[in-house]
């Protein structure tokens, strides 16, 4: 099929439906409402389920039970509705089953700003649910890989029986991209389902539970380490990231998402300039890339993080490099986006911006 | 064809978001990439709209820019907020008939197009947008006729099919302004 | 000599209305600011903003406010009014806050007759995100989230806040009111006044009901509006007390 000119969140809406989305449980905000509402058209047109929840509390829920019902099931929001869901997506995490769940991302804290950030790495990486557990986490850069990520989403989520997170920014959501939705998707084992609660008569002789309690210490903790198992095996076989102009870097940039297309476009300004510049973009954040700095070359005068916040991602960099190298820090927040320009001043005045 | 990085601006209502859209659909078409965000949010209620378009046959990297190549500015505080912003040799296009005094700007190519005025003369107020399509288009030839009419279409979709002639007309009302001036850029 | 034909409540500050022209919001803040001028109470006012178009109200009474997370006004309220039981305190909310994501605080808020006053602003639609169905949608009603109008069967009924308030124990007084010409607007006025006044005497919780307007997400120019909000809201939510304990 021929590019499309499609807006991001109307992108993450089709995507999911070209990955097989049964269901959508949401509740509106702003910078993600196309999302749902180009769902709320296509999914009810073609007999699947959309549906909007009285909160975001309500929504992650919704997900809960439709997920456990062995469904392909979604939900999308912005950082406080994201918030909200935090306790819906421990308890997800716990039952060990496979969801999608949208985060595009707006200033904060609190009600903050509509406006593109990505203040919510933390929310994402560490999470506000209580307990043991990890979301796998992609940022994608640009619709096009948003679009494949989400496609892809549900097979990953259903063979880890752990919910997927496509992190973005209110920027991916609500601009424009000649984009392709027929690439070729990678060819993954999904197993059956029959775990799924939905009936005996789908499985006689057994009872099928979705289930966060287990009261007993060490069955409890038996389970913990089961999940933790997993997130090993995760972090084994998903961790993605892409090396950028990794030949003989003087300095390296950590970015990921819009602003790592921002630092794209700084790399090749400064190379005009003659100062070789590479980039370590992550493109999952849990399991985070730690494997990427073992390529950074021995003498490079410093390893540059950069991101629309005032510096979350950053933790992770500090432990991946683990005090090899010098690690400065260029964050714009609140919605405020800098032009290529100002990532350019950042390498040239490195000194200026080193924290460890 | 190299990068360009294209700002459009104006009040909410003159057409600035549309104007870009058609850029950005016209690149895809074309099968090169195209980008448009807009402003959004609150700041778009009631005042001012602006929206950033980049077209491109690599690979569109950063979505953010300091300097337009191009700027159209549909309106006098349009023109006031982006004119520092144009990239050395860059277009600017404005809006005489909102922007009375000739305005003009050492290193770049300056064009004001008296668009209310030529499609109220073609009788329909809503066509001005077109009007400076066709100017643009005539300075920077990015896109064919036929691109840009097969988009037009589709954004007028079935309902307004029958309003096809008249942002036509305006298209080429735009060009002829720009051919008359004598003006060349690209 | 001259004189002052319109003069701007004191209980407004001199900010300028985010709102679109012809919204009923508006209006109402007017009455609002007008009724805590007139009873003397405007500096021991604490007003809690929601999240909705009115989100900026906290720069609009001219008293002290806070602003709270989307939904729990009426949990602000509690605290607020817990500590500081002879400050007057209320709530100004829309129905996508107060009927759908923050309906919980609000019931126990009037369950435990908590002397609080509440200003819910019913335009049948999600203003502030651009035109979602709210709880209050008609049925029929096209939203950006149910593009081919309300459901029964899809989204259940319009959820009748004043009806199901009025069953509720610690309601001190709900009247439901509208704005859509001089006449409802006076009376609506009556109604903010009365609801404050009982507040003042400590009689429990109070909650006042607009049927307002939405020109622009519902696609209409500002007269059409109420004339919509007459004709196609008001047969739904019909106006009047729903309960009234001083006339008990
Ligand atoms: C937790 C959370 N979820 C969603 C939102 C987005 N949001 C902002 S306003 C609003 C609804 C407003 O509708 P309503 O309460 O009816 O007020 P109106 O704008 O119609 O006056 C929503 C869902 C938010 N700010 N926080
Ligand atoms: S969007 Fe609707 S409710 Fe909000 S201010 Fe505008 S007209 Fe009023
Ligand atoms: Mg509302």
């Amino acid at each position: 099929m021929a590019k499309v000119l499609m807006k991001g969140n109307e992108a993450i809406a089709l995507a999911a439906i070209k990955g097989g989305v049964d269901a959508f449980y949401g509740y509106p905000i702003t910078p993600q409402n196309e999302v749902p509402e180009y769902l709320s058209k296509h999914l009810l047109a073609n007999g699947k389920v959309f549906l909007q929840a009285e909160s975001e509390v309500s929504a992650i829920n919704m997900v809960y039970g439709a997920a456990g019902a062995g469904k392909r099931v979604m939900t999308s929001s912005s950082s406080p509705g994201i918030a909200l869901k935090q306790e819906g997506i421990s308890y997800i995490t716990a039952a060990e089953l496979p969801c999608l769940i949208v985060s595009v991302m707006r200033g904060g804290p609190g009600l903050g700003s509509i406006q593109p950030s990505q203040g919510d790495y933390y929310q994402a990486t560490r999470g506000g649910g209580n307990g043991d557990y990890h979301l796998i986490v992609f940022a994608p850069e640009s619709i096009q890989e948003t679009i494949d990520t989400i496609k892809e989403s549900f097979d990953i989520a259903d063979y880890y029986r752990n919910p997927v997170m496509v992190l973005v920014d209110g920027l991916i959501g609500q601009m424009m991209e000649s984009v392709d939705f027929d690439r070729p998707k990678k060819e993954r084992f999904v197993p059956e389902k029959d775990w799924a609660t939905n009936g005996t008569k789908n499985h006689p002789g057994r009872r099928n539970i979705a289930n966060s309690l287990y009261l007993d210490p060490a069955e409890l903790e038996q389970h913990n380490i089961k999940l933790h198992q997993k997130y090993e095996v995760i972090k084994k076989n998903e961790t993605k990231f892409e090396l950028i102009d990794f030949d003989n870097p003087e300095y390296v940039i950590v970015a990921y998402g819009t602003m790592a297309r921002i630092c794209r476009s700084a790399i090749e300004m400064l190379k005009n300039e003659g100062i070789e510049v590479g980039m370590i973009r992550p493109i999952t954040l849990f399991p985070y890339p730690e494997k990427a700095f073992e390529q950074i070359p021995e003498n490079v005068k410093g390893i540059l993080t950069c991101e629309l916040s005032m510096g979350q991602m950053l933790d992770d960099v500090l432990i991946a490099n683990n005090g090899k190298h010098k690690v400065g820090f260029f964050g714009r927040a609140g919605g405020m986006l800098p032009d290529p320009e100002e990532i350019v001043g950042a390498i040239k005045n490195f000194n200026e911006r080193v924290v460890k | 064809m190299e990068a360009k990085n294209i700002k459009v601006a104006g009040f909410g209502g003159q057409g600035v978001m549309m104007f870009g859209q058609i850029l950005a659909y016209s690149a895809t078409k074309d099968e090169i990439n195209g980008l448009w965000f807009p402003s959004y949010g609150p700041e778009t209620r009631g005042g001012t709209a602006n929206c950033s378009v980049i077209v491109s046959d690599k690979q569109i990297n950063s979505p953010v820019f300091k300097n337009a190549d191009h700027l159209v500015a549909f309106n006098a505080p349009s023109l006031e907020k982006f004119k520092d912003h144009v990239a050395k040799n860059g277009l600017i296009l404005y809006n005489s008939s909102l922007i009375e005094d000739e305005f003009s700007q050492d290193g770049s190519t300056v064009v004001g197009v008296p668009i209310n005025d030529i499609a109220t003369e073609l009788g329909n107020d809503k066509v001005a947008n077109m009007v400076m399509m066709g100017a643009y288009l005539e300075l920077t030839h990015l896109f064919s006729d036929e691109t840009i009419e097969a988009i037009i279409k589709k954004f007028l979709g079935e309902r307004k099919a029958h309003l096809l002639d008249v942002n036509k007309k305006a298209i080429q009302s735009g060009k002829d302004f720009v051919k008359k001036l004598g003006v060349k850029y690209a | 000599m001259w004189e002052v034909k319109y003069e701007k409540s004191q209980g407004l500050t001199d900010s300028k209305l985010s709102y679109c022209p012809g919204c009923a919001h508006g209006i109402i803040h007017k009455l609002v600011a007008e009724s805590l001028v007139e009873l003397g109470i405007l500096d021991r006012s604490i007003a809690i903003a929601s999240v909705g178009c009115s989100v900026f109200s906290y720069q609009f009474f001219n008293c002290d406010a806070q602003q709270a997370p989307h939904g729990r006004a009426c949990a602000l309220a509690t605290g607020v009014k817990r500590v500081l039981p002879d400050n007057i305190v209320f709530t100004y909310q829309g129905d996508g806050d107060l009927a759908s994501i923050g309906i919980a605080e609000t019931i126990h808020a009037a369950n435990r007759g908590e002397n609080i006053t509440v200003i819910f602003i019913n335009n049948a639609i999600y203003g502030m995100t651009g035109g979602q169905m709210a709880p209050t949608s008609l049925i029929g009603q096209k939203t950006t989230t149910s593009q081919d109008g309300r459901t029964q069967k899809n989204h259940g009924n319009p959820i009748k806040i004043s009806e199901m308030f009025a069953t509720i124990e610690g309601v001190a007084y709900l009247e439901r009111v509208a704005a859509y010409d001089p006449k409802h607007v006076l009376n609506a006025k009556k109604a903010i006044k009365k609801a404050f006044q009982y507040q003042m005497e400590n009689r429990g919780f109070t909650m006042v009901e607009v049927v307002s307007t939405c020109p622009v997400n519902w696609g209409m120019k500002p007269v059409d509006a109420m004339k919509w909000s007459k004709e196609a809201m008001e047969p739904v939510y019909p106006l009047g007390v729903f309960k009234d304990k001083g006339r008990e």
